[in-house]
């Protein structure tokens, strides 16, 4: 009669070279006795070693399955695999069928294993024990297997965690990870480990993430059994969150419809200005422009200024928003800006009366001061919404080439209105993909209080204004 | 109004969150952080971390960037009509929550979803913001899925396919017209362009460049969607059918089935029902059915009346029953298409079967052990020492497997 005890740690390993051993030797299963290191050695009255070397081939899938199955708590597992093993060395096919008594007790054990070791990698908890500013890290947790899975599932823990350390203690096997290295340790008694800062936030999302209306206690139980909940800081609520839970979802369903909250309008009318588009008779268009409520510029200006010039043009040109003049006139480039964009047309040899003319923000917009209206630059939401009519006119002029001057008019037409001075002089792409050739505003040149640069961004427009006349007479 | 703690933000964008029925960690490319300069791994299969009380499993960090919302759906808890609280979190305070709950084994990684602020372009970098961070400042190999908006810039959802492993966007309701009437500002010719425009660039990443060269992996995990179940007047054929249509259109993943559920503050144009959860089971067994089992479409629903599953007996003891004709299957000869059509029979059974049978004959015994649910099947199926007689054509078959009638529970 042979007997063998098998370590707690690298079990997997003895137990292998054991059978090899034994199966080379011709050893048959009823004289065997296996016993774990829990076993009193005196039952067995001393040991023999198991004779070592030896060549055996089996099945690959067998090896596979006693590697786990060796984990399981039961202590009839070495001699069960061993059995198995004799049987299956002179008939490997064995191994594929299911049905085979034996072999389906074994998967049973590698099945609970299994599920064993994928419910440590799922429920282990760790506490911060080092200082959380740390380069390296230092977490612990304490945790009670049902099988000895700590050894086999050590490497999930590696291979997820290595830029820390973390020790995984059980009163069974311990798992200590430090510095890049692994090694494990016999039993531990239950530790005292320090409260975690994580642990609140973490109920906090376990009890908010739970629909009480579809409550499911048995589901959630088959997966996650009652034996771990005593190491899982979230369980501790989950009796509370069940017995509130019915009178929560009849609270849901009686609770009457309420008023929605007034920042509901606010955020339709912003949310039109990117969905719908006017569908008007394209005659009315100035006149529903004039009418225009749907920013709040309307409530001090004199009237919205709709784009002026043919129904249909090649060019259309884009300015910021009306300014004083425009205001009170009702027209678009009637003002100091206008006029200078009028010289510089004629004198780059563009045909103003051919294109047609428009601003991105139909409102002025201003703060008075005394008896002066001092210009403010339109906001994003107010380009947004105003966007709204520049599609419709785009869409009406069909133009083969925008010129947006300034920073409002390209934020309109291209989406983006920051770094005007560089892209000046190139083309963009605007709505339906019509080239949009970014340019300064008039206004600028207006502001500009060095006469130096004033005369550089002059000759810049000029010849922005120059390469527009050229491409529509190239495009005519 | 005073300034919200983490801990509240926390329990207002994870309320909001938990309608999205998905929380899959699988699928995706298997890596880990071994070399000691990243944290987190991948290993193919999903883990959940934690399972609530409503039977769901908690595997990802599942939270909305924020609940403020420019839509207006009537079954959604976020919707701007509704009173709910709000709040906003920042792309700091998301890193942060998903390196700590990971660093603490809680989660496999982030499920990020939003409400629509600003604009779809605006919300969408926000949340690729955060993807971008969690990848290449903190090192992040775990799980990522982004739920994306449907009419953000093709770029922005590139980037985001490079740094996630699961996109989804969400179809809503079984129905164009149902997603009319209550989700107005959603266009499903939008969302669909949005699908196929994944599907499109994850076909692209497959094709090898001429210097022999990958492009960068896009969404390993695939895309997913998600259907509201029990909303709007669809009957399961039509559910179905839309499932079928986006797998077999876009290659999705999964598409998940939602039982509508009362939501705090809920919408007058669409009134509270008890969550029909029975029917979304049902579903599921229809979608494995169709997916894993080679049924048609039409063969699951040529069997039921109004075009709804049977809610009493599965989907293929349904079939089964219809179809007595084809059964009893002798276990020991039948092939495995057939196979796959025994109720009580699932893939794993049916490869063991085929399996086993190779070396000898397989008899009824053999057929528990191998994992067969027996109950069902033996009215199906000869084996060794077993034979159902009259069992098969027996007039009262359907009544012993459906459940006892039972009253009524009020809501």
């Amino acid at each position: 009669m042979h007997r063998v005890s098998l370590p707690p740690i690298g079990t997997a390993k003895a137990w292998r070279e054991a059978a090899r051993g034994f199966l080379a030797a011709g050893v048959p299963p009823e004289q065997i006795l296996w016993g774990d290191h829990s076993a009193a050695p005196d039952l067995f009255g001393g040991e023999s070693a198991a004779p070592s070397g030896g060549k055996v081939s089996v099945p690959r899938s067998f090896i596979s399955m006693a590697e786990t199955a060796v984990w399981h708590s039961d202590p009839e597992r070495f001699a069960r695999l061993y059995a198995f093993l004799w049987r299956v060395k002179d008939a490997p096919h064995l191994m594929s069928d299911r049905g085979d008594a034996d072999l389906a007790v074994l998967r049973g054990m590698e099945k609970n294993v299994r599920r064993c070791q994928h419910k440590m990698k799922a429920f282990v908890r760790f506490r911060e024990i080092g200082d959380p500013n740390a380069p390296r890290r230092s977490f612990a947790a304490w945790f009670e297997p049902t099988h000895h899975t700590v050894e086999p599932t050590a490497d999930f823990f590696v291979r997820r965690f290595s830029d820390m350390d973390w020790r995984i203690l059980t009163p069974d096997v311990s798992a200590i990870f430090e510095n890049g290295k692994l090694t494990f340790q016999e039993g531990h008694a239950k530790p005292d480990l320090p409260e975690d800062a994580g642990e609140q936030l973490w109920i906090t999302y376990f009890q908010n993430i739970f629909n009480p209306a579809r409550l499911m206690v048995k589901a959630m139980q088959s997966e996650m059994p009652k034996k771990y909940w005593k190491n899982m800081p979230e369980a501790a609520f989950i009796p509370q969150m069940i017995a509130e839970a019915p009178a929560r979802a009849r609270a849901m369903a009686e609770a009457a419809p309420t008023l929605p909250p007034v920042r509901m309008d606010r955020v339709q009318a912003q949310l039109s200005a990117f969905s719908s588009a006017w569908d008007g008779p394209m005659e009315e268009l100035p006149v529903a422009i004039r009418a225009c409520t749907r920013c709040p510029l309307h409530c001090h200006a004199t009237q919205a200024v709709p784009g002026e010039g043919p129904a249909r043009a090649d060019l259309m040109v884009v300015g910021e928003q009306p300014g004083d003049q425009e205001d009170l006139a009702g027209r678009p480039f009637v003002g100091p800006a206008g006029q200078m964009f009028d010289r510089v047309a004629a004198e780059a040899g563009l045909d103003r009366e051919a294109a047609f003319v428009t601003n991105a923000v139909k409102h002025f917009k201003f703060t008075a001061r005394g008896k002066r209206r001092i210009h403010q630059r339109p906001e994003t939401p107010e380009i947004d919404q105003c966007r709204w009519w520049m599609n419709a006119e785009v869409a009406q002029v069909q133009p083969k080439l925008i010129l947006a001057m300034g920073a409002t008019a390209a934020q309109s037409l291209t989406g983006k209105g920051a770094g005007i001075l560089k892209r000046r002089g190139t083309i963009e792409a605007g709505p339906e993909g019509i080239p949009v050739l970014i340019t300064l505003h008039p206004s600028y040149l207006l502001r500009v209080p060095d006469p130096r640069v004033r005369e550089e961004a002059e000759a810049q427009f000029r010849s922005d204004l120059a390469m527009a006349a050229r491409m529509m007479a190239e495009a005519a | 109004m005073a300034k919200q703690t983490l801990d509240q933000k926390l329990a207002i964008l994870s309320d909001a969150a938990k309608y999205d029925a998905s929380c899959a960690s699988s699928g995706s490319t298997k890596r880990d952080s071994r070399d000691g300069k990243g944290l987190g791994s991948n290993e193919g299969s999903g883990i959940c971390h934690a399972y609530a009380p409503d039977g769901r499993c908690i595997s990802l960090l599942k939270i909305l960037m924020t609940n403020f919302c420019i839509y207006d759906c009537s079954y959604c808890i976020n919707r701007v009509s509704s009173n709910v609280d709000r709040a906003r979190f920042s792309v700091d305070e998301v890193v942060k929550l998903t390196i700590e709950f990971y660093r603490r084994n809680y989660i496999e990684g982030l499920f990020l979803s939003s409400g629509v602020i600003r604009s779809p372009d605006a919300t969408m970098s926000d949340m690729v913001q955060i993807a971008r961070k969690l990848r290449h400042e903190e090192n992040f190999r775990g799980y990522i899925h982004l739920k994306t908006i449907p009419d953000a810039s093709p770029e922005l959802i590139e980037e985001a396919g490079r740094l996630a492993d699961r996109l989804s966007i969400n179809v809503e309701l079984p129905t164009d017209s149902a997603v009319q009437q209550y989700a107005p500002e959603k266009k499903p010719e939008q969302i669909r362009r949005a699908m196929a425009n994944v599907r499109m660039v994850k076909d692209a990443g497959k094709e090898k460049s001429y210097t022999g060269k990958r492009p960068p992996r896009f969404a390993p995990a695939g895309q997913s969607t998600q259907m509201i179940i029990g909303a709007d007047g669809s009957n399961d054929a039509t559910v179905l059918g839309q499932s079928t249509r986006l797998y077999s259109s876009y290659k999705l993943k999964r598409v998940y089935y939602s039982a509508f559920s009362p939501i705090p503050d809920s919408s007058a144009k669409l009134p509270l029902i008890r969550p029909p959860l029975q029917r979304e089971h049902r579903l599921y067994q229809a979608d494995w059915l169709l997916r894993f089992y080679d049924f048609q479409l039409d063969e699951i629903t040529s069997v039921t009346r109004d075009g709804n599953l049977d809610l009493e007996v599965d989907p293929k003891l349904a079939w089964a029953l219809v179809h007595r004709e084809h059964f009893p299957l002798d276990v020991n000869r039948a092939s495995r298409e057939m196979l796959l059509r025994v109720p009580g029979f699932g893939v794993k059974t049916v490869n063991r079967i085929l399996a086993a049978r190779r070396h000898r004959a397989l008899r009824y015994e053999d057929l528990t052990r191998m994992g067969a649910s027996m109950k069902k099947a033996r009215a199906f199926v000869t084996a060794g020492g077993w034979t159902p007689g009259g069992l098969t054509d027996s007039a009262d078959l359907r009544a012993r497997f459906a459940p006892p009638p039972e009253q009524l529970t009020l809501f």
